[in-house]
């Protein structure tokens, strides 16, 4: 593979898959908004 | 809400009869099963290779975090503050949206006629990849032995037995997948059907990269062509792409939304199932190319000399070409079809959630009695117009002018209707504020409504091409019944559904947070002027 094709390869798997890591990882620390307004409780609907 | 306007004291306990996801990875992996799907595998790698290669990358990661999050975000926050189905949720965005939820359920409607003999192709070269049935004359078997294909331009009523029973079966399963509901069959279809299709794929494309000549394939997809990037061609092909590959605009994200508890975090969840489809289409890419380069080198050619490099045809031609010349070839051609049809299934399944959904909310009727009525009368139509010999002709101009101009007329009308005369883009940055651990801001806004502008080029230059150039050299009467007759059918199902009375009540509904708590004018369109703080408390 050429230089240019290796390095588009490499920027594009650590952009997108990093992007999905990341993401991951910013939703696994902080899963819920601990500032929500009042309110808002629903009630499930059961199977 | 009454109308326009809502009540201006929140209901201290809103109680509504609405099904709900089990949780957040619930949702996400429902969403990420609805955007992975036959587009991510076959349609990525072709816009790339054709599109500048390497340097598409570019303007596919400005695509994507220009207008593919921007609207992702906006359908969730549609769905998850007005809680209903594509039209319902549309009507509480403005009274006379209705139509643009109906406009995405038509499209629904129709894309999963098609969409489900394509996953039937799949299920038949599944069990062909037994005995590599394809493998001496891969574009003869598809075209003469399987489909049986008649004449283009034509319609016949002369069915395909072995292409209707897998068409029916892929009918009955998904009838049953939507009968189950929406916690026992689409959440269980997608937590056990996403990770299976990604450690398949996984594996599909490491034994790929050990082919011979998978280095060149890589190359080929990989090496950039910087001069691309100044065609606008090319930007507008990255657009499309990110477009069509997240589901957006088709009503799924805001039905998807609808199904999360209120007290839900919206934005950091559509970063991974935004982030999740593009991974997967990378991961498709390089594994597709890395099978051509082995293709191509196995024949003596180039890459760039090989046929059917995109489309229904490289699945079905090209790839069954590389199984055939592959060691092991029954055992990855069964796994690579295999992921055809959980990849589309997964999809499909989205797209008919999205018209049971609405039936459901329209006419009051029980998810079971919706999946059954919505899957019959679509099983009946998609056999006739399908199963036939003439039924690829069919599927390709449907196709065309459901994907091409329904999607994006179904995207610029919900943008116009929410952010341009519906004026709730604030109230929707807010809400999404107020619930989500990440603040969108109000940039977003902006974007959203350049997306809408750059739509309307797309949809006035394709319509254009389509009326002067016609489409793949069909007669002009075949492509105005079936071609721009699926548009005058999106139309009149936009503009007659919403005569048609709910028969539930809709208009009790209360948003929360409430405009008060999101420091907004009660009437909306009136001007704002307190600034919000999300994190100041209630």
């Amino acid at each position: 593979m050429s230089g240019s094709a290796i390095v588009l390869l490499a920027v594009s798997i650590v952009l997108v898959w990093g992007g999905l890591a990341g993401s991951i990882i910013v939703l696994a620390r902080r899963p819920e908004n601990d500032h929500m307004p009042e309110g808002g409780e629903d009630t499930r609907v059961p199977d | 809400m009454t109308e326009h306007a809502e009540q201006p004291a929140a209901a201290p306990h809103t109680h509504e009869k609405r099904e709900h996801w089990s949780g957040q990875t619930a949702f996400i992996l429902a969403a990420i099963g609805s955007a992975v799907g036959l587009g991510n595998i076959w349609r990525f790698p072709g816009e790339a290779y054709d599109n500048g290669g390497g340097a598409f990358m570019i303007p596919y990661l400005v695509a994507l975090l220009t207008a593919g999050i921007p609207i992702l975000f906006l359908e969730h926050a549609i769905g998850h503050r007005f809680r209903g189905s594509a039209p319902l949720a549309m009507k509480r965005v403005h009274r006379h949206a209705e139509g643009v939820g109906w406009l995405h359920v038509a499209i629904c409607f129709v894309i999963g006629l098609y969409y489900t003999a394509i996953i039937a192709w799949a299920l038949s070269y599944f069990f062909f990849s037994f005995d590599l049935s394809y493998a001496d004359d891969p574009a003869g078997f598809f075209t003469a032995d399987y489909l049986q294909l008649g004449e283009a331009g034509t319609v016949s009523l002369s069915f395909v037995p072995h292409v209707i029973i897998p068409l029916v079966a892929v009918w009955l399963i998904t009838i049953v997948i939507l009968a189950l509901g929406l916690h026992r069959g689409v959440e269980r279809l997608n937590l056990i059907g996403i990770p299976v299709l990604v450690a398949t794929f996984l594996v599909i494309v490491v034994r790929a990269l050990m082919l011979d000549g998978a280095s060149d394939g890589v190359e080929a997809l990989f090496t950039p062509d910087f001069a691309a990037l100044g065609d606008p061609q090319v930007w507008i092909a990255a657009y499309g792409q990110i477009f069509f590959s997240l589901s957006l605009a088709y009503g799924i994200m805001i039905t998807y939304a609808s199904y999360r508890r209120r007290r839900s975090n919206i934005t950091a969840p559509g970063l991974v199932v935004a982030f999740g489809n593009s991974s997967f289409e990378l991961l498709a890419g390089i594994g597709v190319f890395a099978a051509l380069g082995f293709l191509a080198s196995q024949q003596g050619v180039a890459v760039g000399d090989l046929e059917g490099l995109a489309g229904p045809f490289l699945s079905f031609v090209t790839f069954p070409a590389v199984i055939a010349e592959m060691p092991g070839g029954q055992f990855f051609g069964a796994l690579f079809f295999a992921s055809l049809v959980l990849a589309g299934l997964t999809s499909l399944v989205s797209v008919l959630q999205v018209v049971s959904s609405a039936l459901q909310d329209k006419l009051n009727l029980k998810p079971r009695t919706a999946a059954v009525a919505v899957g019959g009368v679509s099983a009946v139509l998609s056999i006739v117009g399908f199963g036939t010999t003439t039924g690829l002709y069919l599927l390709d101009t449907v196709d065309q002018w459901s994907n091409q101009l329904g999607i994006v007329a179904g995207a610029i009308t919900m943008i116009a209707a929410a952010v341009w005369f519906g004026r709730r883009g604030h109230e929707l940055e807010r809400h999404l504020a107020a619930v989500s651990t990440l603040r969108p801001g109000k940039a977003w806004l902006w974007l959203v409504s350049a997306v809408a502008l750059l739509l309307i080029y797309m949809f006035v230059d394709k319509a254009v091409t389509l009326l002067v150039d016609g489409y793949e050299g069909y007669p002009t009467w075949y492509l105005v019944v079936f071609g721009w007759g699926t548009v005058a059918f999106l139309a009149l199902a936009a503009f007659l559904m919403p005569v048609m009375r709910w028969r539930k009540d809709i208009v009790h509904f209360h948003p929360w947070p409430t405009r008060e708590q999101l420091k907004l004018p009660a009437e909306v369109g009136e001007r704002h002027t307190e600034d919000y703080d999300p994190r100041s408390g209630p």
